[in-house]
């Protein structure tokens, strides 16, 4: 693996010069907290953050999307019929992006590129994108990610894991994306890669000894499905929440959209947006009938899914990364740590 | 990559008013490319989005059988915002139909035994699917015999009534149609719920005998145990569920019932199945 050293002079010019060939997006503050956005010309990534208070996930699965274009004028000879909207898929890098927010859409992709469908939207958005992660120095104090499967030099889902490292950072190249971006940023000093990685390794232990929060997975694989569903605490974890929908908003594992239609005089789009379990009329019939009519119900599914049945489904660990967002900003103080503990250490 | 939420453009070419409410028409489409057809190669028990550029999607089973073809046929209940503008369509008008999406009855492991079909009021479009598929000539040798319980409130509420009477006149199917009441002096089937019904005149379950349900939440809690005194085991009878759905295919999130997306991983799930999934639909 290449390790390539970027003097933090050289950091301005090299975006810059990868500019040309990749749209940029990073961190950028907004009021008080850092959103990733597109940078406009000359705009740096502000790396000067813990993380972001919105997930990245926007950057590859807009909050709104266009599907498909029509018209309603009978006139017109194709009227009613839906036609494909030209997307712009060329390459984009995401700089600064945190080693848990790049392995979430590893997560996603299990759910939006399977043997039978792939969605081409997200998969043609992801696969534009090459993803510059941001080793974390300073997790925060909710950050979970090292019992959670990911860390916070974790490179699974990235193309390259910056460093930081006084005045230069310390690039490691993971894939052959990587490689581009570098090449493109003219980025091409090789530091020594054994010698690169004592202080790396070094810097990331001290990240991983700072995050002193956890939870505990390992029996929710072998717990009875049914059962979990029936525990008697789900009440209790419920109580408090008032359906906001911020946990699923935030989460950088969550994908729920919802299929809407919108015309404007005679021509319309077929549009998704983001959704969220959280919300009633997400499972509510056209009958009347609502399968998860109440709060705990919902707030049942949230946590089944992300600690139950994403395990059961994929074997292949939690629908979570450890990122803590939704402890954050939970306005009532629910903490899917707690509510994992629960899950896993119940027994009837 | 195709892209599996762009719909098939299809033509409406007949609408059929089925019941005295008025409430449930059918639909049969053509599609507006003969290829398109092709492509929607389907089994009976599967369902489609049936698509109305800007108003929406709905999902619905698909009542023509795999043997009818040049057309799709779709049978319509008129709840919301899709299904009330689809009621005042006109033949002519074009719209969208996205699929065949689901699973289907398990046709490979009724091949060979008896096959008992229970249904109550509007769920029985993908059961007429299913029989006028067993019925065609190339597949009814394929099956021993068929039984047919299905039930309306009011013989004026059943659905596909030519085909039912055309049904009672064969004697390679045993029908057993009823209604909840009548006052009608010329009515000349069975009167009482389907799970009395079913209790009178269905054949005793054993391996070779499999029952398909589809109905009403009050019919199926009714006909379950009715079931279960005839000797019916719990991977010998079929369900297919409703759900919400927006993409059918597993992506978007709301039709789960546990691990299982009732658009993907069903509708079309065994009564065995629905006992080790969390009961929340």
């Amino acid at each position: 693996m290449k390790v390539i050293k970027i003097d933090k002079n050289d950091w301005t010019e090299g975006l810059e010069r990868s500019s040309k060939t990749f749209r940029l997006f990073g961190p950028a503050k907004q009021d008080e907290f850092h959103i990733f956005k597109e940078l406009g010309k000359g705009e740096l990534p502000d790396l000067n953050l813990q993380n972001t208070r919105l997930s990245p996930r926007s950057v590859v699965y807009p909050q709104s999307e266009k599907m498909f274009k029509f018209t309603i004028d009978e006139n017109q000879e194709d009227h009613h019929i839906l036609k494909e909207i030209q997307k712009d898929d060329s390459p984009r890098a995401i700089i600064g992006i945190r080693p848990c927010d790049a392995k979430a859409f590893l997560l996603v992709k299990r759910n939006f590129d399977t043997p039978e469908y792939q969605d081409p939207y997200w998969i043609k958005s992801y696969q534009a994108a090459t993803l510059v992660g941001y080793a974390c120095n300073f997790p925060c104090s909710t950050c979970f990610c090292t019992t959670a499967g990911c860390g916070p030099f974790h490179e699974e889902g990235l193309d390259i894991l910056l460093v930081d490292v006084d005045n230069y950072y310390l690039a490691k190249t993971i894939t052959e994306k990587g490689e581009r971006l570098l090449a493109a940023a003219g980025w091409d000093t090789e530091a020594d890669a054994d010698a690169a990685s004592d202080p790396i390794k070094t810097m990331q232990r001290a990240a991983e000894e700072k995050i002193i929060a956890w939870v505990t997975t390992d029996k929710l694989k072998d717990k009875d499905t049914t059962t979990l569903f029936d525990a008697s605490f789900w009440e209790d974890v419920a109580f408090a929440c008032i359906n906001c929908g911020t946990c699923t908003y935030v989460c950088p594992t969550c994908w729920c959209f919802d299929i809407q239609d919108e015309t404007h005089g005679l021509s319309g789009i077929r549009m998704r947006n983001w959704d969220s379990c959280m919300y009633p009329l997400f499972t509510f019939h056209g009958s009347g009938h609502n399968p998860r009519d109440t709060k705990t119900q919902r707030v049942r599914q949230r946590f089944m899914h992300k600690l139950k049945y994403y395990v059961d489904k994929y074997d292949n660990g939690i629908q979570c990364v450890g990122c803590g967002r939704c402890i954050r900003l939970c306005p009532v103080n629910i903490d899917i740590r707690k509510v994992c503990g629960l899950m896993n250490s119940f027994e009837l | 990559m195709q892209n599996p939420y762009l719909p098939y453009p299809v033509r409406i070419e007949e609408i059929i008013t089925e019941t005295e409410d008025k409430n449930l028409k059918t639909f049969k489409l053509v599609f507006l490319n003969p290829d398109d057809e092709k492509k929607f190669n389907y089994s009976a028990g599967q369902f489609a989005e049936l698509s109305i550029a800007g108003k929406g999607e709905i999902p619905i089973g698909i009542a023509s059988s795999p043997t009818e073809k040049g057309f799709l046929m779709f049978t319509v209940n008129k709840v919301g915002l899709v299904t009330s503008h689809l009621h005042n369509m006109k033949v002519g008008d074009v719209m969208g139909v996205r699929g065949p999406l689901g699973n289907w009855y398990p046709w490979d492991i009724m091949e060979g035994k008896h096959v008992v079909i229970i249904g109550g009021g509007f769920a029985f479009t993908t059961l007429r699917s299913s029989i006028i598929y067993m019925l065609d000539p190339t597949n009814r040798a394929k099956f021993k015999d068929i039984h047919v319980v299905y039930g309306a409130r009011t013989p004026g509420m059943l659905l596909y009534r030519d085909e039912l009477a055309e049904w009672e006149k064969r004697d390679d199917i045993h029908m057993h149609i009823t209604v909840d009441a009548t006052d009608d002096p010329d009515w000349k089937y069975n009167i009482g719920f389907v799970p009395t019904i079913t209790d009178q005149k269905a054949p005793p379950g054993n391996v070779e005998t499999y029952a398909i349900v589809c109905g009403p939440p009050i019919m199926i809690k009714f006909t379950q145990p009715v079931l279960d005194k005839l000797d019916y085991a719990h991977d010998h009878i079929i369900m297919s569920l409703e759900m919400r759905m927006k993409c059918g295919i597993g992506f978007c999130g709301r039709c789960n019932i546990g691990k299982e997306f009732v658009c993907k991983d069903g509708p079309v799930f065994t009564l065995d199945q629905l006992n080790h999934m969390p009961k929340e639909y």
